[in-house]
C-alpha cells in the first residue's frame, strides 16, 4: 500500500518537474495563433488567387418546368460558376414539399448591360443538364465589365463587314483591339499629362494676374495648343467608336460593341492548360500594373500599391529618427526618476490610443495648422485652394509616423540597455565624448534593435486606414505622389491604399457581390507588401546582427 | 611648470613635457583619497605617489576596492550614480577634480585597459583608430602607422596584420585583451591603468602582456592591478597593498614581497588569507 503510494508520488514529481503540463498549455497556445494565421491567410488566397484564373464557361440547361423563370430570360444560364452552397431557406417544389437537393448554384453571368445583374441563382435540382459551349467568347469591356457572347462580325470605319465565319476574322479582331489599346493609352496621354500640363501653365497665368501683352500673348499660344490637342484627342476618340464588334449573348440578344470599348477577349473553353497558366499570369500582372476602372471594380490597383508603398516608406523614415532621438534622450540624458517613469508610462500608452483619434489630431494639427501656415507663407496665391493645407501623402506619413513613434522609442530603448557596460566605458576611456560614444559605439549595437521597431511600426502602419481617411486617403487619385513633373515627388497629393480600397470596395460598391473576389484580391496584395517590406527590414537586420553579435567568449 | 599653467582658463588637461629620464617620484600624488558608493564608503584616506615611467602594482584581496581607486585616476567612475569623494588625486602637478579640466582630456592622457576586455564591434582596425578617431584624426597614413605600432606595441601585429579589416568579435579571448591594449595605447597617452589584463589569458599570453609592460614602462606610467603575486614580483617596481579600502602598505616590490613591514601584508601574500 504505501509502496504504491511512493510510486504515485514519484510519478507526480518526475510529472511535475518536467513541466509537461505547461509544455503542452504554451504548445496549444501557439498552435491556436498558428491556426488563426494559417486560416486567415487560407481564405485570403483561396479566394484572392482565382480571381485571375481563366475559369471555364458553362451552360445550364435548365428543366422545363422552371424554364422563364430566370431573371436573364431563356431556358439556360451561361457564365462562370462561382461557388455551390446550401440555401438558408428551404425551396419548395409546386406540391408544397421540400426539394431533395437544397443546393443552389451561384453563377457569374456578365452582360450587367443587357441582363442589369452580374449574378444568376440556380437550384441544383432545377438543373437539366450542363455543357461547356465550346466556341463562346469572354470580352472584357470599359465600361459594364465582362460579356459573355458569340460573335457574328466585325464592322469596320469604312462601312465592309467581316463575319465570324470569314477565316480572317479572328485576326482582323485582333488587330483592331491592338489598335483600339495604343489609341486609348494615347488618349489618356493627351487628357491626362499633355493637356494637364497646359492647364497647369494656365492656372499659373491666371493666378499671377498678370495682364501686359507678354502673358496675353503666352495665354493665347496655350489656348491654340489646348485646341489642337483637344480636337486630336476627340479624333481619336471618334475613331474608337467607328468600328465595332457585333456578337449575341447566349440568351439570343443581339449587342454592338465599340472597339474602343473592348479591353481583351478569350475563348475561355478553347484554352490549354499551359495558356489557362499564361493567361493567370498575366491578369495578375495587369492587376497590379494597372489603373483601376470602374468605381475602382475592374482593372488593376496600380495606385494603391504605390501609395501604400510610398506612405509607409515615408512613414518609415519619419519615425525612426523621431523615434531614436527621443529613445537617446530617455536612456541616455535624461534623469532616471519617478517623472521619466511616468513620460515613459505615457509614451507607451501613447501606442494604446485608437488610430482615429490620431487621425483627428493629423487633420487638425499637420493639415489644418502646419499645412494652412505653409499654405499661407509659401503658396498664398493659389489660395483659397489648398496646396498643403488638405490632406496629403506628408500628413498621412507624418500622422502614422506619431502614431507609431511609441514602438520605435521602447524597442530602440531596450536595444541601447542592452548595449554592454563594458563597451561604453572602453569608449570614454579613450577619451571619447559621450555623444561619440552613442553615436559611434551604442547606436550601431542597437541598430538591430532599432529596426525591429520599424519592422513592427511599419506593419502597423501599412494596414491601418481609419485615420488615412481624415489625412488624405481618397478612393481615386488623379496622379500619384511620384511622377515625371518638376518637382518629382508631390507628398502634397492625396494618395491611394490598399486599405481603403478594400474598405471602399467591400463596403462603399454599387455591386458588392462583384467587388468581392477584387475585395480578396487586395487583401492579399496588401499583405504580399507587408511581407516584403518586413523582410526587406529583417534581412538587413540580420546582416547587421552577424555584424555586431559577439563570438568568441 | 608649463607655460599653460599661467593662463587663467583652461579646459585641456595639460600635457606633460618630459624632460628628464628619471621620471618624477610623484607623478600621480594621490592625497587622502576616500571614495562612496552611495553611503557605502570603498576606500579610506589613501595616500599614495606613483612614479612616472615606472610599473606599480595593486594588490590585495577581492572587493578591497583596488578597481575602485583606479577607475579614480582616470574618473571613470562617474558614470556611476550617487558617488561621492572627498581628498584629492594630483597628476602632474594639476588636479584632476579641476573643474576647468574638461574629463574627456583627462581621459585622453590616461588610458585604461578593463578587467573583462571589451573590444567594439567593429573592425580590428577600426577598434585600434578609435582614440584617434574620436580626437579628429582621420589622416589614413597617420591612422596605419597607428595602427602597426600600436598593434607591434601589444603583440597582436604578426596575428592580425592580415585580418586588420575582419570584426574584432572573431578574435580570441586573449587576443581581443592584447587588442584593448594597442586601442589604449594607440593615442599615446601618459599613463596607462590596467585592472587585471591577465585575468583571462593563457600563460603564453600573459608573459606576452608582462613583456610589453617592461617595454612599455619606458614611455608610460603604468598602474596595474593584479591577483597575481608572482606576475607582481616580476613586473612591477613598486606595489601597494590594500585590505578593505585602506591602504596596508606601499613600497619597493622586492621590499613588499622579501621583507613586509605589516603583519597583514605578510599575511597576504604567503597565502594566509584573502
Ligand atoms: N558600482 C558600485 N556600487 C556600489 N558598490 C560598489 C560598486 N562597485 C564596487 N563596489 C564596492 O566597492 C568595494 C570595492 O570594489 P572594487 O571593485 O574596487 O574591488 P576590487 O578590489 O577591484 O575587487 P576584485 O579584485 O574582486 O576586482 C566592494 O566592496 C564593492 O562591493
Ligand atoms: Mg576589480
Amino acid at each position: 500500500m504505501s509502496d504504491a503510494r511512493n510510486g504515485n508520488l514519484e510519478f507526480q514529481r518526475t510529472y511535475a518537474a518536467k513541466g509537461e503540463p505547461f509544455v503542452w498549455l504554451t504548445a496549444m497556445g501557439l498552435a491556436v495563433g498558428l491556426i488563426m494565421v494559417v486560416a486567415l491567410l487560407g481564405i485570403i488566397i483561396s479566394n484572392g488567387l482565382p480571381v485571375f484564373w481563366p475559369s471555364r464557361v458553362l451552360e445550364f440547361q435548365l428543366k422545363s418546368d422552371i424554364s422563364n423563370s430566370v431573371p436573364q430570360g431563356g431556358d439556360k444560364i451561361v457564365g462562370e460558376l462561382v461557388q455551390k452552397r446550401m440555401k438558408r431557406i428551404p425551396v419548395l417544389n409546386a406540391q408544397g414539399i421540400k426539394k431533395a437537393d437544397q443546393t443552389e448554384l451561384q453563377v457569374f453571368v456578365g452582360n450587367k448591360d443587357t441582363y442589369g445583374l452580374n449574378f444568376a441563382f440556380a437550384n441544383q435540382d432545377d438543373i437539366a443538364s450542363v455543357t461547356e459551349p465550346k466556341d463562346i467568347y469572354r470580352i472584357e469591356r470599359l465600361e459594364y465589365g465582362i460579356a459573355f457572347g458569340y460573335p457574328k462580325s466585325v464592322k469596320l470605319a469604312n462601312g465592309q463587314s467581316v463575319p465570324s465565319t470569314n477565316a480572317t476574322f479572328s485576326t482582323v479582331l485582333a488587330q483592331l483591339c491592338a489598335e483600339s489599346t495604343a489609341r486609348r493609352h494615347e488618349i489618356e496621354n493627351i487628357e491626362k499629362h499633355e493637356i494637364g500640363q497646359i492647364n497647369k501653365q494656365l492656372n499659373e497665368l491666371r493666378i499671377s494676374q498678370k495682364s501686359d501683352s507678354q502673358s496675353a500673348e503666352k495665354l493665347s499660344a496655350l489656348d491654340a495648343q489646348y485646341k489642337t490637342l483637344a480636337s486630336k484627342a476627340s479624333e481619336l476618340r471618334a475613331t474608337q467608336s467607328a468600328s465595332s464588334l457585333q456578337y449575341i449573348t447566349p440568351t439570343g440578344v443581339d449587342r454592338s460593341l465599340a472597339i474602343g470599348e473592348l479591353v481583351s477577349y478569350t475563348q475561355p473553353n478553347r484554352l490549354s492548360t499551359w495558356e489557362r497558366i499564361v493567361l493567370f499570369a498575366r491578369n495578375f500582372l495587369n492587376f497590379l500594373w494597372e489603373n483601376p476602372r470602374e468605381a475602382n471594380t475592374e482593372g488593376g490597383i496600380f495606385p494603391a500599391i504605390f501609395g501604400t508603398f510610398a506612405m509607409t516608406l515615408l512613414m518609415s523614415v519619419a519615425v525612426v529618427p523621431f523615434g531614436v532621438i527621443a529613445a537617446i534622450y530617455l536612456r541616455e540624458y535624461a534623469k532616471q526618476g519617478f517623472f521619466l517613469q511616468c513620460v515613459r508610462i505615457a509614451v507607451n500608452n501613447l501606442a494604446g490610443v485608437p488610430s482615429i483619434v490620431f487621425g483627428v489630431f493629423g487633420l487638425g494639427f499637420f493639415v489644418y495648422f502646419v499645412g494652412g501656415s505653409i499654405d499661407q507663407l509659401f503658396f498664398g496665391k493659389y489660395l483659397p485652394t489648398p496646396t498643403f493645407g488638405t490632406g496629403g501623402v506628408f500628413w498621412a506619413a507624418l500622422t502614422l509616423a506619431l502614431m507609431t513613434v511609441p514602438v520605435v522609442i521602447v524597442s530602440t530603448e531596450e536595444a541601447m540597455a542592452a548595449v554592454p557596460r563594458g563597451i561604453r566605458e572602453g569608449s570614454l576611456s579613450c577619451g571619447a565624448s559621450k555623444w561619440q560614444t552613442i553615436q559611434r559605439i551604442v547606436l550601431p549595437a542597437s541598430l538591430p534593435g532599432i529596426l525591429t521597431g520599424l519592422i513592427l511600426a511599419m506593419a502597423r502602419g501599412a494596414g491601418e486606414v481609419a485615420p488615412l481617411m481624415l489625412v488624405g486617403v481618397v478612393k481615386l487619385a488623379p496622379s500619384l505622389p511620384l511622377d515625371g513633373d518638376f518637382p518629382f515627388a508631390h507628398l502634397e497629393r492625396k494618395f491611394m491604399h490598399l486599405g481603403f480600397h478594400i474598405y471602399d470596395l467591400g463596403f462603399q460598391s454599387p455591386d458588392s457581390e462583384a467587388a468581392k473576389p477584387m475585395v480578396f484580391a487586395t487583401a492579399l496584395l496588401l499583405i504580399l507588401l507587408v511581407i516584403t517590406l518586413n523582410l526587406a527590414a529583417i534581412l538587413t537586420r540580420e546582416k547587421l546582427r552577424k555584424k555586431y553579435a559577439g563570438s568568441a567568449f | 611648470m608649463p607655460a599653460v599653467l599661467s593662463e587663467p582658463v583652461r579646459s585641456h588637461f595639460p600635457t606633460t613635457v618630459n624632460t628628464s629620464t628619471a621620471g618624477r617620484p610623484d607623478f600621480i600624488s594621490i592625497q587622502n583619497f576616500s571614495f562612496f558608493y552611495g553611503a557605502k564608503q570603498a576606500l579610506f584616506d589613501i595616500s599614495l605617489d606613483i612614479p612616472e615611467r615606472q610599473v606599480t602594482a595593486f594588490i590585495g584581496p577581492s572587493g578591497c576596492g583596488k578597481s575602485t581607486l583606479l577607475r579614480n585616476l582616470n574618473r571613470m567612475n562617474e558614470l556611476i550614480d550617487g558617488i561621492s569623494h572627498s581628498g584629492d588625486i594630483i597628476i602632474h602637478d594639476h588636479s584632476i577634480y579641476d573643474p576647468l579640466i574638461e574629463v574627456i582630456s583627462l581621459r585622453k592622457r590616461v588610458g585604461m585597459v578593463f578587467q573583462k576586455s571589451n573590444p567594439f564591434p567593429k573592425s580590428i582596425y577600426e577598434n585600434v583608430v578609435y582614440p584617434l578617431r574620436v580626437a579628429g584624426q582621420n589622416a589614413k597614413n597617420v591612422l596605419d602607422e597607428t595602427v602597426e605600432r600600436s598593434l607591434k606595441g601589444a603583440a597582436l601585429w604578426d596575428e592580425a596584420k592580415d585580418r586588420l579589416h575582419e570584426s574584432a568579435l572573431s578574435l580570441s579571448g586573449g587576443q581581443m585583451q592584447r587588442l584593448c591594449i594597442a586601442r589604449a595605447i594607440a593615442n599615446r597617452p601618459e599613463i596607462l591603468l590596467m585592472d587585471e589584463p591577465c585575468s583571462a589569458l593563457d600563460p603564453i599570453a600573459t608573459v606576452k602582456v608582462e613583456e610589453l609592460i617592461q617595454e612599455l614602462k619606458s614611455e608610460f606610467t603604468i598602474v596595474i592591478v593584479t591577483h597575481n603575486m608572482q606576475q607582481a614580483t616580476r613586473c612591477s617596481d613598486k606595489t601597494a597593498f590594500f585590505y578593505l579600502g585602506k591602504l596596508i602598505e606601499f613600497d619597493v616590490t622586492s621590499k613588499i614581497f622579501s621583507n613586509p613591514a605589516q603583519k597583514q601584508t605578510e599575511d597576504y601574500i604567503t597565502g594566509r588569507f584573502g
